[in-house]
């Protein structure tokens, strides 16, 4: 028993460490890991004039991605901490609740997926009927009515009006 | 032509009833989603900008005028009610807006607010149009290593200037630079970092970065973080101002402008600056001192009257330069590139009437504001009161349908989402978002202005030095950089003075 609160008192001590800031180094040096190979792939250009090359400003970039990255990984143990952002309807101190967040990604990568053979009024529909929902609204048929009444909406007035056809998918024709 | 010949043209084109209509859409639209939490005055020009496709440019740039002063009207409203500021121009704001409206003058914050913005951009707008040319005009005598230069200069100031981390400001920059190497390479021809995908080849849609960044990434960060009851709201009545309260704000209106302008028209002047060094003064001057921190009338007029004036003048740059300071001039620039309106110094002589008539309508749109907003404000608290779970999810749904007008391809969704969960990210780290917006505009151009000055200068490194200007500004963007390590090792060395002279106490202390 001792042990255990022993070890979560050593946990909390250096909990200012934010370790999720590894992320950020990953993405960091993936960005840059591929502008750098998609670079080498270049043809270097053999102009006198144009000393730069089409192949420097991606080296470059790719190569200051990666070492930014690294000296964040120095800094992240050092207690380096970036200030999340604040805001009206955000509560800073509330842990994350990241499967609201997934399930949000989920919908709108079935959006992605949906809106050419299902149109924009259904798809359109699901997106916000479906983000209201996950959100936290359990007025089920009220968030489907004003997801529709706004997708339809927003499809005619970008028909009719700015002259940009949307997807219309399989109610080509009725709409 | 002269400019004010050109100046009453502008006024006659904006001033049809149609493109009136534009102005009075335009702010209504931007006062609305303004208003919305959680949305400042980028967002909402992001979130708009599909609205004003295949409408003709001006009467997108009427709109636009609209938007613009409409969404920083909003974002005022916001904070005064909510006290709850949806960026850091206008934290000021709220400080003393809140502490008004609780003590019951929300009407008097509301409408020292308005008026002030009025003031403050009419001002903003005169000097707008008094500078942006004479600046345009010395502009296009520079060549391409000047032009260069400067675009550097404003790159490197609002990285490293704004924002606590440099680290973190660098990192959002390079990912920005790292988005804009997407697409051809403009001498070669050769696709970049397009992932073989030919819709790629113009690069990825600035609209497209923007509304993900600043709406998906928003709307996501929120989805993580929501709270569960939602904040306190204010009732309001109709603003309206005594005596007392006019005595009081006309001259902070007035010193608020004076802040407000020089810092939005540098490069990296931003508007927290101005708003906190004009609220310092209002706090001296003021014969109300004992309010401060209560509630007090001046506290409000000349921040706020600060934060719009900063907005004109950020116009100064983008107009005359090409160049985007903030990240409402950042989304307004890609609104140009996509009428194909070339930003830079050479936009007055190849497109006047354009610019003038910009000029003009944000004259209309800033008065349409105060004859609008005023009645109108009890309207505009009500639509605080939006369930959360509809505002982030017609956020969600008019993100999508923005970047899916561009051009209606399903790619454009999944890029937004690649770009929202990047906004997410960078939110819940800490990464300040206007780097990178910068970065993805500015990158491109710099390459291209590099490799293009190279080219006329016969290939040799040495011609981008050639000129005084060009010399001038990378001397002041070495300075600016290197001035806060001198600083820094100055303070370092009082710091171990201290320390030897405590080390002296102590043992002094041990001797006796």
């Amino acid at each position: 028993m001792t042990t255990t609160s022993e070890k979560t008192q050593e946990n909390a001590a250096p909990r200012r460490v934010d370790k999720a800031q590894y992320l950020v180094c990953a993405v960091l040096v993936a960005v840059g890991a591929f502008l750098i190979y998609d670079a080498l792939t270049l043809d270097a250009g053999f102009a006198k004039v144009d000393p730069v090359g089409p192949k420097f400003f991606p080296l470059a970039i790719g190569v200051i991605l990666v070492v930014l990255a690294v000296i964040l990984a120095i800094a992240i143990p050092r207690g380096s901490v970036g200030e999340a952002d604040a805001g009206e309807d955000v509560d800073p101190d509330s842990p994350g609740d990241w499967r609201t967040v997934g399930l949000l990604v989920g919908v709108f990568v079935a959006v992605i997926l949906l809106v050419e053979p299902l149109g924009w009024a259904i798809a359109g529909t699901l997106l916000f009927a479906g983000a209201a929902t996950i959100l936290g609204s359990r007025h089920y048929i009220r968030n489907i009515v004003i997801g529709a009444a706004l997708a339809l909406a927003s499809f005619y007035a970008f028909y009719a009006g700015l002259g940009i056809p949307l997807p219309a998918g399989i109610l080509d024709g009725i709409l | 032509m002269n400019n004010f010949d050109w100046f009453l043209q502008g006024l006659s084109e904006a001033a049809t009833p149609m493109n009136l209509l534009y102005a009075v859409i335009g702010v209504l639209l931007g006062t609305a989603v303004g208003v919305l939490p959680g949305i400042g005055p980028a967002m909402t020009v992001a979130l708009l900008l599909p609205v004003t496709y295949n409408v003709s440019p001006s009467a997108a740039f009427i709109m636009f005028a609209g938007i613009f002063y409409g969404g920083m009207y909003g974002g005022s409203t916001t904070s005064i009610l909510l006290n709850t500021p949806g960026e850091s121009s206008s934290v000021i704001t709220a400080i003393e807006g809140n502490k008004m409206a609780k003590a019951g003058r929300a009407a008097q914050a509301l409408a020292t607010a308005a008026i002030g913005s009025f003031v403050a951009g009419a001002i903003g707008t005169v000097l707008l149009a008094t500078f942006a040319p004479p600046i345009s005009r010395f502009a296009v005598t520079l060549g391409a290593p000047s032009y260069l230069a400067i675009m550097v200069f404003a790159l490197v100031a609002v990285t490293a200037v704004l924002g606590a981390s440099k680290l973190r400001g660098a990192i959002s920059l390079f990912l920005g630079l790292a988005i804009g190497c997407v697409g051809i390479d403009f001498l070669t021809g050769q696709p970049r970092a397009t992932f073989g995908l030919p819709q790629l080849s113009d690069g990825i849609d600035i609209v497209v970065i923007a509304v993900a960044i600043f709406a998906v990434g928003e709307a996501l960060w929120v989805a993580a973080h929501l709270r569960r009851r939602p904040a306190e709201i204010i009732p309001v009545g109709r603003p309206w101002m005594g005596r007392e309260d006019w005595k009081r704000s006309w001259k902070p209106w007035l010193r608020g402008t004076a802040y407000g302008f020089p810092f939005g028209a540098l490069p990296a002047g931003g508007a927290e600056l101005p708003t906190f060094l004009s609220y310092i003064t209002e706090k001296r001057l003021s014969k109300h001192k004992e309010e401060f921190g209560k509630g007090a009338i001046e506290g409000v007029a000349g921040p706020e009257a600060a934060n719009n004036a900063s907005a004109a003048g950020t116009l100064v740059p983008m107009l005359s330069l090409g160049l985007p300071t903030n990240a409402t001039a950042a989304v307004m620039l890609t609104a140009f590139v996509s009428y194909g309106i070339q930003p830079g110094p050479t936009l007055f002589e190849k497109e006047p009437l354009l610019i003038w008539t910009l000029i003009a309508s944000l004259f209309i749109g800033n008065f349409l504001l105060l004859v609008l907003n005023l009645p109108l404000a009890p309207l505009w608290a009500r639509l605080l009161r939006t369930p959360r779970p509809y505002l982030y999810a017609g956020i969600l749904f008019f993100a999508a349908l923005g970047a899916l007008a561009v051009n209606v391809q399903p790619l454009d969704l999944a890029l937004l989402l690649v770009f929202g969960l990047l906004g997410l990210m960078m939110r819940r780290f800490g990464l300040p978002v206007l780097p990178l917006i910068i970065g993805v505009i500015l990158g491109p151009r710099i390459e291209r202005q590099l490799r293009q000055s190279l080219q006329l200068g016969g290939g040799e490194w040495t011609s981008l030095f050639t000129e005084p200007v060009a010399i001038i500004t990378y001397v002041l963007m070495a300075i600016l950089l290197l001035m806060p390590l001198v600083l820094k090792l100055m303070h370092r060395s009082e710091e171990t003075l201290l320390i030897v002279e405590d080390d002296k106490d102590q043992k002094e202390k041990a001797e006796a």
